[in-house]
């Protein structure tokens, strides 16, 4: 496998496994949660590092799922003293943590060098270079190979307990009387999020791995109204993100897991604006329709109200207060549908017309 | 009542139950009992701790002290036994989900951990849908439900944990006059294939009508018992003390409500 498949399948996998975690933090609101676990487990790492001597990946994986999870478990707790409120008690929490990594560090690993880019924006062009090496074999690379893992494991998390997930996301309440701990559930995918966050980071970086985890999934939930579509194109948008960033990277020589993150954004850019059901643009079509049905109603309606009176351009722009290209616009749209007619400057309901304006005021009684 | 075969019969049984969030006791020593195939009001002022009576004999609130059983044993060990529906507003609306995805959640519970629902779950839960007069919204995104329906689906689905004693959080606020009917019609349903509801309900008017058996609640109990018997406005004004400004004509006089009650009934 050649340096770029590697750092390819890397991302791949990186945006993978983030995406599948992060649809269901976007999905409990706990966005931002992500972003605590992903500092507060630097102590775990350093603490790893201390206890194994040295750089240890067993040991650093349980390190920093230790830390995410006595992240989670504080921020809750300081919530529970109704004393914080929840955004308080994230800040609160995790610069705690991340202090406590850098103050260890700087105590007893003075000497050794810490890349604070490295910290913060990963470096997924070195993975090729990082080797899983056990008893003198050489597996391949490490970043790519535990990130495939923690693909593998988000992937199963998932599947086996789709539908507990699911319930416990939408309905706690109803989660805890029929027997699925909500707690449970809460701490088990933590723990993978944490898990997910320590095999992102030396890829992407502490930063962009939020970024992975929740953009693709924000993305995915615009475009669809059903869980395992959301979950399926989460991933999709993220693999497409990670590798047209790459790609673009290379081609204009810039930060590769930089550009992945601004793609991630471009493509919910194209979700906010575009998407069919939840788009902006969608939105305002809709609305301006909903807008022009509720104008030619209301001609429909005055004209119905205004029988004996003849009405026309000039005495309903003014009656109605509407601009000519606006009055003109709706009396295309009611003469198109038959309720009015237009002779020699007259406006006038049809039968067509007269009917319409019945069944309106017949909506208009008190409802149900 | 006390003896240990009929506290084996009854639905459920509260015995010494206090609950508090911190120091501030939410309920205060309460000792009710439910009886079997009865529709069972909860009233009592805003925080008088309707939902967390609900709540602590489902097991969602750590108890301070006392116990609570179902049909003689733990929640734990009767879990099946048990339907629920919590209040409509304490979830996410726009999770993106269907109807008929929410009314198969009702049947989680049997399925057990990992098992997935099937074509057999599917069925049940059409029909539960069909019941409420829901079918139609089956692969209705449930943003898309009104409150009404919102509250028909949330019913659909505790008719599909197909238990024996159902928990209802307010199920008529918010909804129409409409959905109402349908859901005391199904509830009537319900009780008279022997089923036990107990429902937190806010509308003192309809208590007579709608409900056998009536639990006056302001932290502690207050009164317990038949609606005819119990349902009275002296017990009323004592849970809600001087909040209480207006009181429904039909309360007080014995025979009042329950003619009332027939002369509604179809």
């Amino acid at each position: 496998m050649n340096a770029e498949q590697t750092i390819l399948l890397t991302g791949v996998f990186a945006a993978s496994s983030c995406a599948l975690v992060g649809s269901f933090l976007v999905l409990r609101k706990m966005a931002m949660m992500a972003d605590a676990i992903s500092h507060a487990i630097l102590p775990g790492l350093v603490l790893a590092y201390f206890l194994a001597n040295g750089p240890n990946l067993v040991f650093g994986v349980l390190g920093a799922s230790l830390a995410g999870l006595t992240t989670v478990f504080l921020v809750e707790g300081l919530q529970r003293t109704g004393r914080v409120k929840s955004d308080a008690a994230i800040g609160i929490v995790f610069p705690a943590l991340f202090a406590l990594g850098t103050f260890m560090i700087s105590r007893y690993f003075a000497n050794v060098h810490l890349d604070a880019d490295a910290v913060l924006f990963g470096e997924i062009a070195f993975a090729p270079f990082d080797r899983l090496i056990v008893a003198g074999v050489d597996y391949g690379s490490q970043p790519m190979i535990v990130l495939g893992a923690i693909t593998v494991l988000n992937l199963a998390l998932i599947l086996f307990f789709y539908k507990e997930l699911k319930v416990a996301t939408f309905d706690p309440g109803l989660a805890a009387a029929i027997g699925f701990s909500p707690v449970m559930l809460h701490y088990g995918l933590m723990t993978a999020v944490s898990m997910t966050t320590v095999g992102a980071f030396s890829a992407v970086g502490a930063i962009l791995v939020v970024a992975l985890m929740i953009v693709p999934a924000a993305t995915a939930y615009l475009l669809t109204d059903r869980l395992a579509l959301m979950i399926g194109l989460s991933v999709g948008s993220g693999v497409v993100s990670a590798v047209s960033g790459y790609y673009l990277a290379v081609l204009i020589d810039v930060s590769i897991s930089g550009m992945m993150t601004v793609t991630a954004g471009a493509l919910f850019g194209l979700a906010a604006l575009f998407s069919p059901s939840h788009g902006l643009v969608a939105r305002a079509i809709r609305r301006s329709k909903l807008r022009e049905r509720f104008a030619a109603d209301l001609l429909v309606m005055h004209l119905s109200h205004h029988r004996t009176a003849a009405e026309t351009f000039d005495s309903l722009a003014a009656e109605l207060n509407w601009s000519p290209s606006w009055l003109e616009r709706v009396v295309n749209r009611s003469t198109q549908e038959d309720t009015i007619q237009v002779e020699s400057e007259a406006v006038r309901l049809t039968d067509n017309g007269r009917l319409a304006a019945d069944r309106i005021a017949a909506s208009l009684e008190p409802a149900r | 009542m006390d003896s240990e075969e009929a506290l084996d019969r009854l639905p459920v049984a509260v015995r010494d139950l206090t609950v508090a969030y911190r120091d501030t006791p939410v309920l205060w020593d309460v000792d009710v009992s439910m009886p079997e195939g009865k529709m069972i009001a909860i009233v009592g002022p805003n925080g008088a701790g309707k939902s967390t009576l609900i709540k602590s004999i489902l097991n969602l609130v750590p108890l301070t002290s006392g116990n609570v059983t179902i049909y003689g044993k733990t929640y734990k060990a009767q879990r099946s036994m048990v339907g629920y529906v919590p209040q409509r507003g304490s979830v996410d609306w726009d999770f993106p989900t269907t109807t008929l995805d929410v009314v198969q959640m009702g049947m989680y519970g049997k399925l057990g951990w990992i098992r997935r629902p099937g074509k057999r779950e599917r069925d049940v839960a059409l029909e539960c849908l069909e019941k409420v007069g829901m079918a139609s919204y089956a692969n209705r995104q449930i943003s898309q439900l009104s409150g009404g329906q919102q509250q028909r689906v949330f019913l659909a689905r505790a008719l599909a944990q197909d238990a024996q004693i159902y928990f209802m959080d307010e199920p008529f606020a918010g909804v129409d006059a409409t959905t109402e009917r349908a859901i005391v019609d199904i509830m009537r349903e319900l009780r008279e294939s022997g089923k036990t509801l107990v429902v937190v309900h806010h509308n003192l008017e309809t208590v007579p009508e709608y409900f056998d058996w009536v639990i006056l609640l302001n932290v502690r109990v207050i009164a317990s018992g038949p609606v005819e018997e119990v349902f009275t406005r002296e017990a009323i004004q004592k849970a809600y003390g001087g909040r209480m400004t207006f009181l429904p004509d039909s309360v007080g006089e014995p025979s009042g409500p329950l003619r009332r009650a027939e002369s509604l009934g179809d």
